[in-house]
């Protein structure tokens, strides 16, 4: 059984202008171990979706559909007291800006005691030892005497870590890292990903990496899971993903500058479109050379294509034949 | 297969022999700013230190080529740009814009030369949400320059603008429109168009895709160099990001803390870097590639900070190389090939 397994997701945000519907249909599922990369753009509906399993859609959102089994029970019909206990003890998120994460009127210490105290009803001293031991996990140097430090006194890189510190505190089974990287310099990014993945190894710990860097999925990610505007382009193992994609993700690639070589960029007309009024049949639609009218008129379906392959796509077997 | 096609290179390969002769665009020579730093206290503030955000650093840009300056923040990237435009003033050195004395002009030459001045050079920002007045509309923004500069007619400010908006990808009727009407994308054009409403020969850069989606920046990336083929101007690109530096400029600096570390062309750079700290950084950016494997310098540490850099070479805390001599002694540059500099005491164990 999969550690998570979302179905026909759906989640939607009923704000003045009209109804946005950020996540719509999505189906993924997670297997327990791994590393997952969530890919996608702004408005893709990758935070949306880590969001939504843990119940913490902000307002005007909602879900309104769909099914999100964690270990194989509904986490959409359990009461707010039982997600509670899910929240940070099963299931954990790291945000993209450590900043706006971190208390600025709490020490470190004090303000990761907290969950520990709330969650498992130890003394302050118990609690402040485990927080030790966890930005020892992280590596924040000399963690006995940051515990009595604030946020400011730490780089953004540091304070990444104690994010991540913070997230592995109650030992959950399943962490999102949500674009965990986006603001810190590549030497620091480095550093982040070579920590998450020396996590994941040591602790056979389940990831899910929402970023929009293709590099940083073909660098930490055994399978992928690519959205645009709210629905799922296709799902598979990286391999496949690089090797037979999606035209959105093939156009995707093609659009941005690599580091190992110089080519021409081959960008992607148009802006990505207003959720309110989504495009009809593929949302890829009016963007995607292929086009023709049929994905205009009628949504594909997500398909097995075979080595657990799901791809989105009214022409990706045609294309693929005319390719290979 | 053979072509024959006379057109650039887009590394720019074979850029050089064009200019060799023609004295730069652009000349940054010794080029320092330190900002002060106070002691706490409401009434009486002292000077306690100085950040070094620029350190003696020099360089040119020739006519028509794109100078990517690199480096991660707080390097001194973003203030050179602003040094170079004059909207900071310079501690001291010198810079030399076509011959003419920037700093000189900014600070005594007269209101018509400054205003000369200004309309040869121009900056495109990092956010587009930001760099635009949200009560102005497309046309207003677009037309601001002909009221200042009066370089154009008023009857033909019209014509102008939709020639501009063309220019960068956008229709007539956007003009009536207001930026918050516009993705980020549309607005980075606007701004583009704002920039080249004074026919500047030189655009400062900076971070101008970094705020904007994956799949709208190759659009962006691709309008700036189009324009330079169509109109002929230099660029600065100050970015952190090195595979759209890779992808846009002909020659590469990068910056450690306030200094140059190296400098080259684009294709030796990349396929040669020296300076262990240019190594390290591209080492550490991932390849959407992955049957690519990578072997990741992680760098020790973050990079100090400005107000007390180390001493000897400012990179030698987080080298992996270092020694004696780095900490103690600061290295100058040395020649690796023809206009590749790196300053390292090692760099022949790189080369």
């Amino acid at each position: 059984m999969n550690l998570l397994e979302i179905e026909n997701l759906k989640t939607y945000f009923f704000t003045e202008a009209g109804v946005v519907k950020a996540v719509d249909d999505v189906t993924l599922s997670v297997e327990r171990g791994c590393t997952v990369g969530l890919v996608g753009e702004s408005g893709s509906g990758k935070s949306v979706t880590a969001q939504s399993v843990l119940r913490i859609v902000p307002r005007p959102g909602k879900i309104i559909g769909g099914k999100i089994l964690f270990n194989g029970e509904d986490l959409l019909i359990k009461k707010e007291e039982e997600m509670r206990k899910y929240r940070g003890k099963k299931i954990s998120l790291i945000f993209q800006d450590p900043t706006s994460s971190l208390n600025p009127l709490f020490t470190i210490g004090s303000q990761l005691a907290d969950i520990v105290i709330e969650h498992e009803k130890v003394k302050k001293d118990e609690a402040l030892e485990q927080v030790v031991k966890a930005l020892r996990i992280v590596k924040l140097p000399d963690p006995d005497h940051a515990i009595y430090q604030y946020p400011h006194q730490f780089s953004g890189g540091m304070k990444q870590r104690i994010c991540i510190a913070r997230a592995l505190l109650l030992n959950p089974e399943l962490l999102f890292a949500d674009e965990p990287t986006t603001n810190l310099d590549v030497t620091i990014q480095a550093q982040i990903i070579a920590l998450l993945k020396d996590l994941q190894r040591e602790f056979g710990m389940t990831l899910v990496m929402i970023t929009h860097d293709m590099g940083i999925v073909a660098e930490m990610c055994k399978y992928v899971v690519v959205l645009y505007a709210g629905n799922v382009m296709e799902s598979g193992s990286i391999e496949e993903i690089f090797e037979r994609p999606h035209p959105y993700t093939e156009a995707l690639l093609k659009a941005v500058p690599r580091l190992d070589e110089t080519r021409k960029l081959i960008s992607i007309p148009g802006n990505i479109p207003n959720l309110i009024d989504p495009p009809s049949g593929c949302r890829f639609h009016p963007r995607c050379q292929y086009a023709i009218d049929l994905c205009k008129e009628r949504k594909p379906e997500l398909e097995d294509v075979g080595n657990s392959h799901f791809i989105s796509c009214h022409r990706w077997r045609e294309l693929q034949g005319g390719r290979y | 297969m053979e072509t024959h096609t006379s057109s650039r290179a887009i590394d720019g390969a074979n850029y050089k022999e064009v200019d060799i002769e023609m004295p730069p665009l652009l000349e940054v020579r010794d080029l320092v700013k330190y900002f002060p730093v106070y002691s706490k206290g409401i009434f009486r503030k002292k000077i306690v230190g100085k950040v070094h955000a620029v350190d003696h650093i020099s360089f040119t840009v020739n006519e028509r080529e794109t100078v990517g300056l690199v480096g991660e923040s707080g390097c001194g990237k973003t203030t050179t740009g602003k040094l170079i435009l004059y909207l900071e003033k310079p501690s001291s050195g010198q810079i030399f814009f076509d011959g003419k004395d920037v700093v000189q002009t900014f600070s005594k030459g007269s209101k018509e030369e400054q205003l000369k001045l200004r309309r040869s050079m121009q900056m495109v920002f990092q956010n587009p949400y930001a760099s635009l007045d949200p009560r102005m509309t497309v046309y207003d923004i677009i037309s601001e320059p002909f009221k200042i500069h009066r370089h154009i007619p008023s009857n033909e400010w019209k014509d102008r603008v939709y020639k501009l908006l063309e220019m960068v990808g956008l229709e007539p009727y956007h003009a009536e429109r207001y930026p918050h009407e516009f993705s980020g994308g549309q607005r980075q054009r606007i701004c583009i168009a704002r920039a080249l409403a004074v026919e500047p020969r030189f655009i400062i850069a900076d971070e101008p895709v970094s705020s904007l989606d994956v799949s709208i920046r190759a659009q962006i990336l691709n309008l700036i160099m189009e324009l330079q083929e169509k109109l002929g101007m230099s660029y600065l690109y100050i970015s952190h990001d090195l595979s759209s530096v890779r992808q846009i400029s002909q020659r590469v600096i990068v910056m450690y803390l306030g200094e140059i570390v190296e400098q080259a062309p684009t294709t030796k750079l990349f396929d040669n870097p020296v300076h262990p700290y240019t190594r390290a950084l591209m080492s550490a950016v991932p390849i959407p590639d992955p049957k690519r494997k990578m072997n990741v310098i992680i760098l020790p540490g973050e990079v100090p900070s400005p107000i007390n850099p180390p001493s000897g070479c400012r990179f030698h805390p987080r080298c992996q190389y270092a020694d004696q001599k780095c900490k103690e002694e600061k290295p100058s540059f040395s020649q690796v090939d023809v206009d590749h500099f790196v300053s390292c005491h090692y760099w022949h164990k790189f080369a």
